[in-house]
């Protein structure tokens, strides 16, 4: 639908972070990646689709920001060393961070589904999307709320055993 | 106006389709499965619980390996429990795998390749020892690079089915390792389980913020249930050097690590296991890491560790008979 589309319609490539396996470095990956990019001068911007352990806000050191609302959706917290990399996480909407979030599919896909159409990420030349260890509700949802756009791939991530 | 407070999301969790207050609780605002979870449409048979009752009567200890963070030493930690536990061959031993979309358990034990069979009394568990059985996706495939991409409901009906079907026999441990996170598998196992009795959760962790991070919402999420905590393990905590003896914190443990996290939050350290390579090795060739090496400081650790659960598991039962 239009209002699906408006939010990513800025965003240029998507590049998904997965595994399978968990502890392999995925977040860290993906931190990296933004950070670099950005340092190429890249618009940058992280979905943190891991909602029972996100970790991107502790490594980027925002931890304790909260999420604001605008005209075109939700607001993403800016991060890095200018404040022009995007984050959204679940992170930042908890009342306190050791606060377990104990979802079902149903609602991590309801959620999932809101990070993908309703933040406004602006023009971005790419947005990392970290995910969870699995073949689950979170990635079968992502893969589903960001069809509409051109997924430039994913990059898998593992370690040696 | 901040957006957590608009959310109604009220972080509580759900309170399980199976209750009395599925479908009615604050949580349940906004979740796809209100509708019918209110109508009572995903209510528990009562015929199904007492059949897991009777299943489950057998088992005299159950243990929940979990840990909130991936790649923290698990299922590692499952199996050389459960290698621990079968050494005495009067005990015997039941490893449960729920960890569908990941499932390590049978090659680690060694077993890849093993089929389930069934019998008129359900189906077979795979025995690595005669008293050392063992239940896991990983034996359901036909390959075991086929991807299992489940949404929630369908893992919840695998794992019912796990407890249901499978002809544990008489279990004096039934150790069940898990995937990493809070979500379906914990909520259902500790559902499905609530038919027995659950004697408590060992949370494994490495030292670094990170992970740390991440353990302390599995204790919530324990605390949330009323899982009994019977100690957290601090896995890959240093490595000694096998040529220069030098050792080295791999995993910094940059906030205190698992034991500063311990004292806070009031909950046991059962102990650190360091680094060694050979454990790795070990569970990529499916050998016992405890039988291979059996000098290994890490091996010390293990040993000690999982006879502070069988002590933890064995007061319990004395306090249960007390009362009872």
């Amino acid at each position: 639908s239009p209002a699906e589309r408006a939010n990513l319609a800025g965003v240029r490539h998507i590049v998904l972070v997965l595994s399978g396996k968990g502890g392999v470095g995925k977040s860290t990956l993906s931190t990296e990646l933004a950070l670099a990019l950005r340092h190429a001068g890249k618009r940058v911007g992280i979905l943190d689709v891991d909602l029972c352990g996100p970790s991107i806000p502790r490594m980027l050191r925002v931890q304790d920001s909260a999420v604001h609302q605008c005209d075109s959706g939700w607001v993403p917290v800016f991060v890095g060393q200018d404040k022009a990399i995007a984050l959204m996480s679940i992170g930042f909407l908890l009342e306190r961070p050791d606060d377990a979030v104990v979802w079902r599919g149903p609602k991590k896909n309801a959620l999932i589904k809101q990070f993908v159409t309703d933040v406004a990420w602006g023009e971005l030349d790419f947005l990392i999307v970290d995910t969870p260890p699995g073949t689950s509700d979170e990635h079968i949802s992502t893969v589903e709320a960001l069809r509409p756009h051109q997924l430039l791939g994913a990059v898998l991530v593992t370690t040696p055993q | 106006a901040a957006l957590a407070a608009q959310l109604s999301l009220s972080f509580a969790e759900c309170p399980g389709t199976g209750s009395a207050q599925a479908g009615r609780a604050a949580a349940c605002q906004g979740c796809p499965n209100q509708g019918l979870c209110a109508a009572g449409a995903a209510g528990p048979d009562p015929a199904e619980a007492a059949e897991l009752r009777a299943r489950l009567r057998a088992v005299r200890h159950t243990v929940l390996v979990l840990s909130g963070k991936g790649g923290v030493g698990k299922s590692t930690f499952s199996a050389l429990l459960a290698h621990g536990l079968a050494a005495d061959e009067t005990k015997q031993v039941a490893l449960l795998d729920i960890d569908i979309c990941g499932p390590s358990i049978p090659k680690i034990m060694g077993l890849e390749g093993e089929q389930v069979h069934q019998s008129g009394s359900g189906w077979s568990p795979v025995y690595v020892e005669e008293n050392l059985g063992v239940m896991s996706v990983g034996f359901l495939l036909s390959s075991p690079d086929d991807a299992v991409i489940w949404r929630g409901p369908k893992k919840n009906g695998l794992i019912k089915q796990f407890l249901r079907d499978v002809d544990w026999g008489e279990v004096d441990y039934l150790i069940v390792d898990t995937p990493p996170g809070t979500s379906d598998e914990h909520l259902s196992i500790v559902q499905y389980l609530s038919a027995t009795r659950i004697d408590g959760a060992v949370i494994v962790t490495t030292p670094q913020e990170v992970s740390l991070q991440d353990v302390r919402k599995e204790i919530n999420f324990c605390r949330k249930v009323k899982l009994p905590i019977i100690g957290v393990v601090e896995n890959m905590s240093g490595f000694v050097c096998p040529k220069c003896k030098n050792e080295s914190q791999i995993f910094p443990p940059t906030t205190g690590g698992a034991e500063k996290m311990c004292q806070n939050l009031s909950v046991s350290l059962l102990g650190k296991v360091p680094l060694d390579p050979q454990i790795g090795k070990s569970c990529d060739s499916g050998q016992s890491f405890l039988a291979e090496a059996p000098e290994s400081p890490a091996t010390l650790s293990y040993r000690n560790i999982i006879q502070r659960i069988q002590e933890y598991c064995e007061q319990h039962h004395l306090q249960e008979e007390k009362i009872m």
